[in-house]
């Protein structure tokens, strides 16, 4: 096994660099100017001028360099190796799609200027909201949510405005959402003003159909569900799912943070789907940002077009131009300030032009391929298990438990996630979903070579070995990290809390040096 | 792999899909692969169809075009802060949170304010998010908005507060496009749950009566929240000053591209006490076991992960990369720098102001307010800023937003917007094409 060692810098914070009197950037004032209208203690009133200081750091421009890049060396991404998150879909991310992003064309128009001045940024939306449609099997898109819970958002107040034309919305207070659902999922219905129901799984992992059958009503405004699911297993009974929803008049959402498990295989507007979201930045091979932007657009059905988020890229094929269309007085509003996540939209394009309709395809095979492959690998070590239904085919993420390890030598998923990190790769997502107790949740995408594949086993291997043999050193685990293992719960309590650099001062001033 | 799995096809792995929904799909929407190199030259063909040069652009409305310096693109196109995720595991992820923390940490300083989180997708949502928080803190049912408040941000607040029993009040402007005071002293009771309040207004005037719009809300025990411009704050008193309770803003102007409105920066600050209603991701300062500095995710049980539908917001993605880059921003500028680009913008604006309204049937500023930031409505006697704009556009210049789409009774103004990028030449070209048109 390769040796590791991660970058550790101790490097300081900006204030701790900084030296009185330099800038890293200077922009000019234009002398003509401020002598015509007066400098800008004659153009701002003394009332609103600032009087506190303001104790940003100051920096020559290769000091702000070198700090940026000893941080970005002191973070694991999905170019640095394999980042098998679950349900976060770390694939590897084509270049072409960030130098498309910057081209200057792309990267530098504003949303509000002229739109003859952007036919070529309107095209692409335009495009993108096509094959999205095509597929999801559903025709309306609209491209503006910036994020999965976003899309999710949108979807949720699609639901309500649907209800309302129909005069409905007063009684279809219930959303039912099953208890593997991401949480954005509960929040968003919450935040659309719905009561959220949740639906037990059976001990296959799946939907309990007979406890739905209980549960829906007239009541219900919908269901908002995973397919795969967040175990990756793919609801087999999706269409009587739907229609007995349907049957109670209820919405079908479908959340498609796991879409890269069925692309091209499955569309879920053929499943009884009314609308969905998508994730780019998982699905679409737009990189994650170390947190966003990502970008979620959501597709719906055509009863449901009407109430997609404004403005909505359409185009005049007698004049040859793409327009924004407002003119859709039944429209839920606005989601975002403008149109969306523009440079992920960009990015996600080329991504789908490079691929083809085939390679989505073939993608998605890959990344069951893939997933079942290392969950077979993987659920023989002792201690580890299979969550929920072994013996069934996973889609593009499976979830271990280590409830046995735990049990036997108090060896925990996080120690096991931890200890992974000594080994240059990333961890599993870790307990999650809540259903399962040490969870370990492993999605290890398609663009992994089997070597890699293999790597990761051998790791587990090894981690599950010292679990038995010396429980400790996984319980300490890492080592070649950055940083030990941190101290999470003294960042949370109120004493010991630092959120700013103003406040670890404070702390420092208390207590001493941290 | 297949072998191993005892399986011989691909298809083999897709069996559990019912037969009928996996006949039905047809991808007949989705085009064939084209290779990179063919690909490349369409994009390129694409990215020209737009007009992308900021010197013969004037429009603002909330997103501007400020000079990005190479070494904050530099820094933003660092791979490992590309292709990384939210720092679940914090011990390979030290970098990302020491900058997300310092993100935090000097937003704290330019505005502050006590606590700011990781980031939101935008000024406009963090509008929808403050609003929410503020009606959840106070358990209180009305909300005070400017009725000048851009159509794009007030539909997202709008949206935000559809599913809520609250009650969305506008309070109109007096001659200096500024809030009415009376109107407001009016409307502010007991059952308000904040007031919102834009600084600079939309139109481009600093909100000089904000500490009076503070104490008025105070005093009926109303959150103040204030939307504030970033940039502004190096000079003009920040929300902290003014005793906000919580402040929002749209980050872009701090070294973000425009990128056509997306991958923004909902900046979203708040008063210490109010630190566990909050929406969003925070970090923290903590030490490892061997008692090393470190850095992590905390207070993750208002999160939607955890909390599930009692969450203080759905937000899971933000906008961790432009939290960076907005750091990487301030970093590099330091007060001085970010002094000179206000000073830059200041004089710019007062320029443009002045020009324009020595031309006949022309008055800049449109209403009389005292202090103008980057933008400057200009009212046209004889002619629709539409009309304007439409004639502008075709003489190649892009001279400002017609805010006859914005509000009623405003079509004869065009609210026109300069930054640091722009020359004084530019400027005098802007006004020499309009003096053509209106002579």
């Amino acid at each position: 096994m390769k040796s590791f060692q991660q970058a550790r810098w101790e490097e300081p914070l900006l204030w701790e660099l900084s030296l009185e009197g330099r800038s890293g950037c200077l922009p000019p004032v234009d002398e003509r100017v401020i002598r015509e209208v007066g400098s800008v203690e004659e153009l701002v009133p003394d009332k609103i001028r600032r009087k506190s200081s303001l104790d940003l750091p100051e920096l020559t421009e290769n000091m702000v360099v070198r700090h940026f890049v000893r941080l970005s060396q002191m973070t694991f991404c999905v170019d640095t190796g394999m980042y098998p998150l679950g349900s976060c879909t770390m694939k590897y991310t084509p270049k072409a799609a960030e130098a498309a992003a910057a081209l200057p064309g792309f990267r530098d128009i504003h949303p509000l200027q002229h739109e003859d001045t952007v036919q070529g940024a309107l095209r692409l939306m335009y495009e993108l909201q096509q094959i999205l449609a095509g597929i999801a099997g559903l025709p309306g898109v609209s491209l503006q949510p910036p994020a999965g819970a976003a899309g999710e958002f949108a979807g949720c107040l699609i639901i309500r405005k649907y209800f309302e034309e129909r005069g409905e919305v007063d009684r279809r207070t219930e959303m039912l959402i099953p208890d593997s659902a991401h949480g954005t999922n509960p929040a968003s219905a919450a935040m659309a003003g719905f009561e959220v129901v949740v639906i037990p799984s059976g001990s296959d992992g799946l939907i309990d159909l007979e406890a739905l059958k209980a549960t829906v009503s007239e009541r219900t405004a919908g269901i908002m569900l995973t397919n795969p699911n967040t175990l990756g297993l793919f609801e087999k009974n999706i269409l009587d799912i739907t229609r007995i929803v349907h049957e109670v008049g209820g919405l079908v959402y479908y959340d498609g943070a796991n879409l890269n498990a069925i692309m091209g295989w499955a569309r879920p507007g053929d499943m009884g789907v009314d609308i969905m979201h998508f994730n780019l930045h998982k699905t679409f091979g737009a990189p994650h940002g170390g947190g966003g932007p990502g970008s979620g657009p959501i597709a719906v059905s055509k009863e449901l077009e009407e109430y997609l988020p404004v403005p909505v890229v359409a185009y005049d094929e007698e004049r040859d131009r793409y327009y924004l269309d407002y003119n859709r007085p039944k429209s839920i509003g606005k989601v975002h300030g403008f149109f969306g996540n523009f440079p992920v939209l960009v990015k996600a394009y080329v991504y789908i032009r490079l691929m083809g309709r085939g390679g989505l395809k073939r993608a998605a095979a890959h990344a069951v391929l893939a997933s079942n492959y290392l969950a077979r690998r993987t659920e023989v070590l002792r201690g580890l298990k299979l969550s929920h239904a072994p013996h069934l085919l996973r889609k593009h993420e499976f979830v271990l438990t280590a409830t046995e390890l735990k049990a036997q030598r108090g060896v925990t998923a996080g120690d096991i996630a931890k200890r992974i990190l000594d080994f240059g790769l990333h961890a599993p997502t870790m307990y999650f979903p809540l259903i399962v107790k040490e969870a370990l949740m492993v999605e290890p995408t398609e663009t992994e070579p089997l070597e890699t594949l293999d790597s990761y086993a051998e790791v587990l291997s090894q981690i599950v070995n010292e679990a038995w043999s010396s429980p400790e050193q996984v319980k300490r685990a890492p080592y070649a990290t950055t940083v030990r293992r941190v101290d999470e719960v003294r960042a949370a309590r109120p004493k010991t809390r630092a959120l700013t650099w103003r406040d670890l001062k404070r702390l420092k001033e208390k207590e001493g040096s941290i | 792999m297949l072998r191993f799995l005892g399986l011989e096809k691909l298809d083999d792995l897709f069996e559990d899909i019912p037969e009928e929904v996996r006949q039905r799909c047809c991808l007949d929407q989705v085009p064939e692969a084209v290779p990179e190199v063919v690909l490349w030259r369409y994009l390129n063909k694409l990215a020209a169809q737009n007009r992308a040069e900021p010197y013969r652009r004037f429009v603002g409305g909330g997103l501007y075009a400020h000079y990005v310096p190479a070494a904050v693109d530099f820094i933003a196109a660092r791979t490992e802060f590309v292709t990384s995720y939210t720092p679940y595991q914090a011990e390979v992820s030290q970098g990302l949170l020491q900058a997300l923390f310092e993100y935090q940490s000097l937003i704290a300083e330019l505005f502050d304010m006590e606590v700011v989180n990781a980031s939101l997708y935008d000024g406009a949502t963090a509008v929808g998010e403050a609003i929410r928080m503020a009606l959840r803190v106070s358990k209180r049912k009305k909300v005070i908005v400017p009725k000048l408040m851009p159509p794009h941000r007030r539909r997202v607040l709008q949206a935000y507060t559809t599913a809520l029993d609250c009650k969305i009040v506008e309070i109109g402007y007096d001659n200096r496009g500024l809030l009415d005071l009376a109107e407001l002293e009016q409307e502010v009771d007991d059952a308000t749950a904040a007031v919102y309040v834009e600084n600079p207004t939309c139109l481009g005037a600093f909100e000089e009566q904000i500490f009076e719009i503070s104490d008025i809300a105070h005093k009926k025990d109303a959150l103040l929240i204030a939307y504030v411009d970033p940039i502004s704050l190096a000079i003009v008193e920040p929300p902290g000053a003014y005793d906000a309770d919580i402040a929002v803003g749209e980050g872009q102007p701090l070294g973000l591209h425009l990128g056509f409105g997306g991958a923004l920066l909902g900046i979203f600050a708040c008063k210490r006490k109010y630190l566990m209603k909050m929406p969003g991701r925070l970090i923290g300062a903590t030490v490892d076991v061997e008692g090393r500095r470190a850095f992590c995710m905390t207070l993750q049980t208002r999160e939607q992960h955890i909390r599930r539908e009692r969450a203080t917001s759905n937000i899971c993605t933000n906008e961790s990369l432009s939290a960076i880059t907005a750091a990487a921003y301030l970093a590099l500028l330091g007060p001085q720098g970010l002094r000179r680009v206000c000073e830059a913008v200041l004089a710019n604006t007062a320029y443009l102001a002045r020009r324009l309204n020595t031309l006949p049937g022309v008055t800049a500023p449109a209403f009389e307010g005292v202090c103008y930031f980057r933008e400057i409505p200009a009212r046209f006697d004889g002619w629709l800023a539409r009309e304007i704009r439409e004639m502008c556009i075709k003489r190649g210049i892009d001279p400002g937003l017609d805010l006859g789409t914005w509000f009623e009774g405003f079509e004869r103004i065009l609210l026109a917007c300069t930054t640091e990028v722009h020359q004084k030449e530019d400027l005098d070209r802007l006004v020499s094409v309009l003096a053509e048109l209106v002579r």
